[in-house]
């Protein structure tokens, strides 16, 4: 796969204060990479750099082989990239249809605003002005305006912040479908969850330092956190008896939610369920191996980080 | 060409959307012709010959620096012109189809307000056709402050500031109060002004037997190349 963003110790300054400290990484055509963050971890800054809003103090990035931050380069790039900003964007007056096809108008080979406006669950509120949307329909056509023009590489900032559910699955069906047209998406987030579901791949970023870049599977492996078994079930388990049949400590972490202090092997899990079963007692969520989350909240803890 | 007439064609419609813009941009500019050329309260013999031009004057003004200044401040603060940092419009297009859409709102503008001066008697005279280059300067010098504002103001301030100013122009700009009535003082600075420069030049050549002070031009021509440089110089797109 060919790369479409590539980027090295880049440095992002506002007066005093560094956002962006050195972050380095590279994404390719057909790839979904999110970039995992709490908020100011220096996300926006550096997405926003790529785009050609943000001038870099030092470091060096190229999308699609061009520089952002160069004027003659970025009037190249403005058309054969997506973007989409954290928030507003679009005339308060517009209704989606109209605005989509004021955007469509820009470009010399644009998608069927009426398409767009079908795939995202526009229809019902295409004359409806951006200011009367809900949250999820705005960031819906943001997202739609960010497609209009066939992009090769697309900026999510935050895309499904403030979306319901059903948005969200219309959000993540289009990030599927570009991944398979061979478009290079990069998005923003801070919910793990979203990350770990539309991503190919996650970058955690914190205090502008990208400090982990891998599958959510590798990362989740990777992490230094001893294995564990978690599951659901009724409050107040004699943890103490099921700890003992398991030959690991077992914890109530919170009302009804278990951790096992010990891999989850196939035959643990047998011993588990057996365990339960024998009590006539029901089991909610179970997992095994080491959590995302816990690498994520390691990395990115405070103090000292 | 196409993103260009598509982005002007968006701009008017937006523009005729503002109940706002409606009633600063057509109706305060009729309501004070018809009103003042039918009640005699003004210091002039016919007020119609006096106010058509000055309502013209007053329309342009409303159009390009309140108008403008305030859709593009609220644009710049919605993130819009953000946004668009990243289409292939960009900003020299941008900035064409704002004017070609004041322009097209102007022609309306001076179509209702003649059309209404000569219904209510007005005879123009003079050399006419040197309102068009007052009024496009005129356009330039505006556009320019309400864009100077829309770009270092917060939206709201802007809406403030532009009507404020509308307002005191309005009074000091020879619109419907003619210069000559001021004190002496106060007339000088509102003629190096360009409101008072454009109802100079208007008067002037929509008059019969009037004619265009050289000073109204030099002061328009001042004002059309300094607001707009001051205008692009502090812009901030964000």
């Amino acid at each position: 796969m060919s790369t479409a963003v590539e980027v090295s110790g880049l440095v992002v300054r506002y007066g005093e204060r560094t956002a962006v400290d050195g972050a380095g990484f590279s994404v390719s055509a057909g790839e979904v990479v999110a970039l995992l963050g709490r908020n100011g971890a220096g996300k926006t800054s550096t997405v926003e750099t790529l785009e050609g809003y943000r001038r870099r103090a030092a470091g060096s990035v190229s999308v699609l082989g061009l520089d952002p931050g160069r004027r003659a380069d970025h009037a190249q790039l403005r058309r054969r990239i997506g973007v989409m900003l954290q928030r507003g964007g679009v005339y308060p007056s517009m209704g989606p249809r109209e605005a989509l096809r004021l955007f469509a108008s820009y470009y010399d080979d644009p998608l069927s605003p009426a398409d767009l406006l079908r795939r995202l669950d526009l229809e019902g509120v295409a004359g409806t002005p951006w200011r009367r949307l809900s949250g999820g329909e705005q960031q819906r056509l943001s997202l739609a305006l960010a497609l209009v023009g066939r992009p090769e590489v697309v900026f999510l900032d935050e895309p499904t912040a403030g979306v319901d559910p059903a948005g969200r699955l219309a959000i993540r069906e289009e990030i599927r479908s570009l991944r398979s047209g061979g478009v290079c998406v990069l998005l923003t987030t801070h919910e793990l969850d979203e990350a770990e579901r539309v991503a190919d791949r996650i970058l955690i970023i914190d205090r502008g330092r990208i400090v982990a870049d891998g599958s959510p599977a590798e990362l989740a492996s990777a992490s230094a956190t001893a294995e564990e078994i978690r599951f659901s079930a009724p409050t107040g388990l004699d943890t103490a008896a099921l700890g003992e049949a398991l030959g690991a400590p077992v914890r109530e972490e919170r009302p009804g939610e278990y951790a096992v202090a010990a891999a989850g092997t196939p035959s643990r899990v047998a011993l588990l369920t057996a365990w339960l079963a024998e009590r006539n007692l029901a089991i909610g969520d179970l997992r095994t191996g080491s959590r995302l989350e816990d690498v994520f909240m390691r990395l990115t803890g405070d103090g000292g980080g | 060409m196409r993103p260009l007439a598509a982005q002007a064609l968006a701009e008017l419609r937006m523009t005729a959307r503002r109940g706002d813009s409606v009633l600063l941009n057509l109706a305060i500019p009729l309501g004070l012709l018809v009103f003042f050329s039918t009640v005699q309260v003004l210091p002039v013999s016919h007020p119609v010959q006096f106010l058509t031009p000055g309502v013209i004057a007053l329309a342009v003004m409303s159009t390009a620096m309140v108008s403008t200044g305030i859709a593009t401040g609220f644009e710049r603060q919605y993130g819009v012109l953000k946004r668009l940092g990243t289409t292939p419009l960009g900003r020299g297009r941008l900035l064409a189809a704002k004017v070609a859409a004041m322009l097209a709102v102007e022609v309306v503008q001076v179509a209702v307000l003649a059309g209404a001066g000569l219904a209510l008697g007005w005879r123009p005279g003079g050399s006419e056709a040197l309102g068009l280059p007052a009024v496009v300067l005129a356009t330039a010098a505006f556009a320019g402050l309400g864009l100077l504002m829309a770009g270092s103001l917060r939206a709201e301030v802007t809406l403030a500031a532009a009507n404020a100013l509308y307002l005191a122009l309005l009074l000091l700009g020879g619109m419907v109060v003619p210069l000559s009535k001021f004190p002496s003082g106060l007339r000088d600075f509102a003629r190096a002004l360009p409101a008072g420069a454009l109802s100079d030049a208007l008067h002037g050549s929509l008059t019969a037997g009037a004619a265009v002070p050289g000073q109204a031009w030099i002061v328009l021509a001042a004002w059309a190349a300094a607001a707009p440089l001051l205008a692009a110089w502090t812009f901030r797109w964000e």
